[in-house]
């Protein structure tokens, strides 16, 4: 019996056109496509290994190894990258913390409070983050403009002024996210530890949130990947180059010498783009969660 | 939203409860210390507004930072305490400047309209000073205080006084004179020769007004030891709201532009802010050089942001379906291979796409296209075409991912019961597995239409909008789409014009909320509200 089996088995293997029928295309398919997903990351990450620098030295592919581009990206007086880095980092990681922070609130009174105008609340919240922040650029120019004039500390050119317009979409639809996921949490919880003495602050900071943890690492996760690729604001609000975050940084650096020095500036996308990625794909599961759950890039 | 109403559910009581405790007792002073430091720098921020008489700002602080105190200090109004952090934020940065848009939008904010009129004026007469010829030698020292310089001037009748860019001459009595000029005065530091060379270009620019009335005219020095009067040539009379160019003798006057006209139409720059009512909108929708434009970039963004969908879903949706195949190995593989577009941060995308596409150096022309000239990003609907092809490779994973959750979660059983009623693939496909799958894909259709619809990072890094439309009254090009150029209306280039760039927001303003209205209706998002 197992004789045959076996060779009914070396059989199928050897057959060629059924293999490719049944599952073989799929994989023409899937190399095709990985080809056309992966090519732009390797041709970047080649151009960045290659320190003679312009674009069309760059079309070699891996044809130079040398980090000479990635020691030269810290030793430029115009373009201070190391400080982008640091300020993306610094923006995006406060603003992330802030906004869990006030969406996890937010989203606690709408699951577990009952008050008049919850309601239009969860609506209002509903439609306004239908309107991107980016769309009123020009207020909020003028805003920080106008608050400058008052506290110079947080107006125009400074990273609080900053991360105060993106919290300023920090309820919308994280608050949404976050309210369903919060729905999902049984009541009877809360109401064994009121019972057993413990007021709204307690139950929230001790009970809910631990139990919200990984819709709370999706929207902080969601929130740090969209202020890190966040240029519009960003661009008309910070205005020395030491301020600037990478996406505002690079894009200058790329406009003012393209094809002069693409290699510096593939190195200075590989060492922003690995972080994020890292994350990402570590965290691929949450993440895909949450995108189904209504988040776009 | 009435979300400082007292919640109905929760009574007062389990709140005093936690009060007793010690642990109740560290929260209150915690409380407390959080609260001190906001009304501390509200307080701070009042002063400073109170200082500069804006009342308007003034009462908005005092009205947060008392619904604040009340809140938190209230034992009830339990959902505000949660609420009103983020919900002042949300406020001021999202409801506030969408309708400050509106605001600026009637108005001609923009280059040369950006201030009062007092401003103008002062900037005008600054800006048109000569040195008036039988002007006397006024004895001059630079001094410096706190990082600001000042002239302490001598004039011809041996009076002392002292004025800054900010502060006109005033008298001083406690100078030290040395041969007839003052030399020092207390609480300021002389320069000497060497720090006046330092700072020659500071002190050349520095104008220091004779007295409140800018008619007057004031002082500037050529050499750092002696100043001259300069007054300017235009001629500002108050009553009658004129400028005089004491030159020619044309008379500007206040026709309600924003500026002084003289009767042959030149006006005087800068002018000030005013309201203009809807004239913003018809300049965008009556002149030909912007209504044709806008009308090409509100098509081109409603195309692209289909296009963007409809393509990214295609291929997202058959690539879900060709690796939905139990017996198909490695598709762990494949599919964080695919993810990675999607994990690579979008802005670093478009710009590595522009170097690739790049027409003489890029590694599409050159090495796939083995040395073509081909203009993937300057000519008008290669561009296009790029774009979307770049928006593609950015789009589909997005698409593959909730595309093969959907699919994974359509049981099993259906498609074995139409298989055992004769149902073809393509048949189970097609009137069993889509309508599902649309049903829970549906509402992210909308979300990705609204994303692409102001898919800023894209265009503008790609293609800078570009190629540009040499024949548009405003700065705009082919691949521009609305938000991209509203941007570069208000910001780039070197006249900004921020009250048409308002005007075309509220058009987006529209026109999102039409998409909104469309997309409640078919996610049904108001029925699922308990």
């Amino acid at each position: 019996m197992t004789t045959v089996d076996k060779a009914k088995s070396t059989q199928r293997s050897f057959n060629f056109g059924r293999w490719f029928g049944a599952t073989g295309w799929r994989h023409l398919i899937g190399v095709v496509m990985s080809v056309f997903a992966i090519f732009p990351l390797l041709y970047v990450l080649s151009a960045s290994l290659n320190p003679s620098g312009t674009l069309i030295s760059a079309n070699a592919l891996f044809s130079v190894f040398d980090i000479g581009s990635y020691t030269q990206l810290f030793d430029l007086p115009q373009q201070p990258y190391a400080a982008w880095y640091g300020n993306t980092l610094v923006i995006g990681i406060t603003t992330s913390i802030c906004t869990v922070f006030l969406g996890a609130m937010a989203a606690y009174s709408f699951s577990r409070m009952r008050f008049t105008g919850r309601r239009v609340g969860l609506l209002a919240l509903l439609l306004v983050q239908m309107f991107p922040q980016l769309l009123a650029v020009v207020a909020i120019f003028l805003l920080l403009n106008g608050i400058s004039d008052i506290f110079p500390a947080i107006g125009l050119d400074t990273q609080i002024g900053l991360i105060m317009v993106y919290l300023g979409g920090a309820l919308g639809v994280n608050t949404y996210l976050m309210y369903g996921f919060f729905n999902t949490v049984p009541t009877s919880i809360d109401e064994a530890a009121k019972i057993d003495g413990a007021g709204h602050a307690r139950i929230f900071f001790t009970i809910i949130l631990r139990l919200v943890a990984p819709i709370l690492a999706v929207v902080g996760l969601l929130s740090f990947i969209g202020t890190t690729n966040e240029f519009v604001i960003a661009s008309i609000v910070l205005i020395e180059p030491e301020k600037q975050t990478l996406a505002v940084g690079l894009y200058q650096f790329v406009s003012d010498e393209f094809s002069k020095n693409y290699s510096i500036f593939a190195a200075g996308a590989v060492l922003a783009a690995l972080p994020v990625m890292a994350l990402f794909l570590y965290l691929q599961k949450y993440i895909v969660s949450g995108l189904t759950a209504g988040s776009v890039k | 939203m009435s979300i400082e109403t007292p919640a109905r559910t929760k009574r007062p009581s389990s709140d005093r409860k936690i009060g007793s405790t010690a642990t109740g007792t560290k929260v209150l002073l915690v409380k407390i210390a959080a609260l001190a430091i906001v009304d501390a720098i509200s307080l701070y921020a009042l002063f400073i507004v109170f200082a500069q008489r804006d009342w308007v700002v003034f009462g908005a602080i005092l009205l947060v930072t008392i619904v604040v105190n009340v809140v938190y200090f209230s034992k009830r109004m339990l959902p505000a305490k949660y609420l009103v952090p983020g919900v002042i934020f949300l406020v001021v940065f999202q409801v506030f400047i969408i309708g400050y848009t509106a605001y600026i939008a009637f108005t001609n904010y923009g280059t040369g309209h950006n201030s009062t009129k007092q401003d103008a004026v002062a900037a005008l007469i600054g800006s048109s000073q000569e040195r008036v010829e039988d002007s006397p030698a006024y004895g001059l020292t630079v001094v410096e205080s706190l990082g600001t310089y000042s002239f302490l001037v001598t004039d011809p009748d041996g009076d002392v006084s002292i004025g800054n860019e900010n502060s006109p001459l005033a008298a001083v009595d406690n100078a030290t004179i040395e041969g007839g000029k003052a030399v020092g005065v207390p609480g300021y530091n002389t320069l000497n020769f060497s720090q006046i060379v330092a700072a020659q270009q500071t002190i050349a620019a520095l104008a220091v007004q004779i007295s409140d009335d800018p008619n007057d005219g004031s002082l500037r020095t050529p050499d750092g030891s002696s100043a001259f009067v300069y007054r300017s040539n235009l001629l500002y009379d108050e009553s009658a709201g004129t400028m005089t160019n004491t030159n020619t003798g044309v008379v500007y006057s206040d026709t309600g532009v924003g500026a002084f006209t003289a009767s042959d139409g030149t006006e005087l720059r800068p002018g000030w802010k005013i309201e203009i009512g809807f004239a913003n909108f018809a300049r965008a929708f009556g002149d030909e050089s912007i209504r044709g434009p806008l009308f090409s970039v509100a098509l081109w963004t409603f195309a692209f942001a289909f296009l963007s969908v409809a393509t990214t879903f295609l291929l997202g949706l058959f690539l879900a379906v060709v690796f939905n195949d139990r017996r198909m190995r490695g598709r762990k593989v494949y599919r964080v291979m695919m993810i990675l577009p999607y994990a690579f941060p979008a802005f670093l995308s478009a710009l590595v796409w522009a170097g690739m596409l790049n027409r003489d150096f890029g590694f599409v022309n050159q090495v796939l296209f083995g040395g073509a000239d081909i203009p993937w990003l300057t000519n008008e609907w290669l561009a296009k075409v790029s774009i979307i092809l770049v928006n593609l490779w950015l789009g589909f994973p997005y698409m593959f991912l909730v595309c093969t959750g959907a699919l994974q979660s359509i049981p099993e059983e259906l498609q074995e019961a139409a298989t055992m009623d004769g149902a073809k693939p393509w048949a189970v496909f097609r009137f069993i597995k889509m309508p599902l799958l649309l049903v829970s894909i549906a509402p992210l259709l909308i979300s990705s239409f609204a994303f692409n619809f102001n898919n800023f990072n894209l265009i503008y890094m790609l293609t800078n909008g570009g190629p540009r439309d040499v024949a548009a009254g405003v700065n705009v090009g082919a691949t521009d789409i609305l938000i991209s150029m509203v941007y570069k209306v208000a910001f780039v280039g070197a006249g900004r014009d921020y009250g048409l760039a308002s005007a075309f927001s509220i058009i987006i303003f529209v026109l999102v909320g039409v998409i909104a209205a469309v997309s409640f209706r078919a996610t049904k998002s108001l029925e699922e509200l308990n």
